[in-house]
């Protein structure tokens, strides 16, 4: 159950850095934060099983996640890159310095 | 521009609380105790004579979940190498900085993370191991040789390596395809051949997937030597 609710935490606290956190590679961490709370309530609630141990579903449904999580956070950290040096800024809320298109 | 973003500070907690109550709540409602799939997962584990639960889920049980998850992985190498990186540019910065030590300690450490990472395919149908372990550790071997500038960045972009990538991805669509030649269904592997069929998209997979890895790395640590800095 603690590990449930450890995930529970990190979700909302994912949530928090997402919206708040003004720095683009901030959100990329958030995003991940958002997401080991996913896993962590996934293998929280697969080990509810009284008898056989844990339930293999949800471990092997994370280990998918996993996956998609480092394609995700790849393909993030790529653009935020990217995005900087077009622009040579690290938020979405500031104008580029003058003499940029 | 600066008091818009203090006077929204309240707004983010406000969601994030919000956000932990739901999920909380969602969690709460379930009950304690549930049977779950284990027993019926270790029948099938036993029929299908892959002794490992997980690996019998990811392959077999939910191969639809797997074959979608290594699209996702193709697409997102394929959007991150279509960035344009210049893999030049990533060589001259690392030529000539790793020194004796790291350089043959790499060349001595590569061989073995091979070795590792076809272990962990081929026990990963009777214990903990598998395709995207397997993989995970080929990909750090090919990123640990390119960073103590053993391997050059820019092969990281050529043709060999987009086969090596797609191959994995290509010879799982075949075989869940195959069956549906004769009548049956998506990924419905026959029952004779079943775990030569997962051992062979195994060991693609880690290959594609070592390959993906590196290809992210590299193109992910390219991007901001692609465009012109301002």
């Amino acid at each position: 159950m603690i590990y449930t609710f450890g995930g529970v935490l990190l979700f909302a606290l994912g949530t928090y850095g997402l919206i708040a956190r003004r720095h683009l590679i901030h959100k990329v961490i958030s995003a991940n934060f958002m997401g080991s709370g996913v896993f962590l309530i996934l293998i929280g609630l697969g080990n509810r099983t009284p008898e056989n141990g844990p339930d293999p579903v949800p471990q092997a449904m994370v280990l998918t996640g996993i996956v998609v999580t480092v394609a995700l956070t790849a393909l993030g950290l790529a653009i935020v890159k990217r995005y900087y040096t077009a622009t040579g800024l690290t938020n979405l809320d500031d104008e580029p310095p003058a003499g940029d298109a | 521009m600066r008091d818009p973003a203090r006077r929204i500070t309240i707004l983010p907690i406000l969601a994030s609380l919000g956000m932990l109550a739901i999920v909380a709540r969602a969690v709460l409602a379930l009950p304690p105790t549930a049977a779950g799939l284990a027993e019926e997962m270790q029948a099938g584990a036993k029929s299908t004579g892959i002794k490992n639960v997980v690996t019998a889920v990811l392959l077999d049980f939910r191969g639809y979940d797997t074959l979608l998850e290594i699209a996702v992985l193709m697409l997102a190498t394929v959007a991150v190498l279509s960035l344009r990186a210049d893999p030049a540019a990533l060589s001259r910065r690392i030529a000539g900085r790793a020194g004796p030590v790291l350089g043959s300690l790499s060349r001595t450490l590569a061989p073995i993370m091979i070795i590792v990472a076809g272990h962990l395919v081929w026990v990963g149908s009777s214990e903990p191991g598998g395709a995207f372990q397997g993989g995970a550790v080929l990909g750090a071997a090919g990123i640990l040789l390119v960073l103590s500038g053993y391997a050059q960045p820019a092969w990281a972009g050529q043709q060999v390596v987009r086969w090596v990538l797609t191959v994995g991805l290509l010879a799982f669509i075949g075989v869940a395809l195959y069956p549906m030649l004769e009548g049956g269904a998506l990924l419905e592997y026959p029952d004779e051949s079943r775990k030569s069929l997962i051992l062979f998209i195994e060991i693609l997979l880690t290959l594609s997937i070592g390959a993906s890895i590196l290809s992210l790395f590299m193109a992910s640590a390219l991007a901001d030597t692609g465009g012109e800095r301002p």
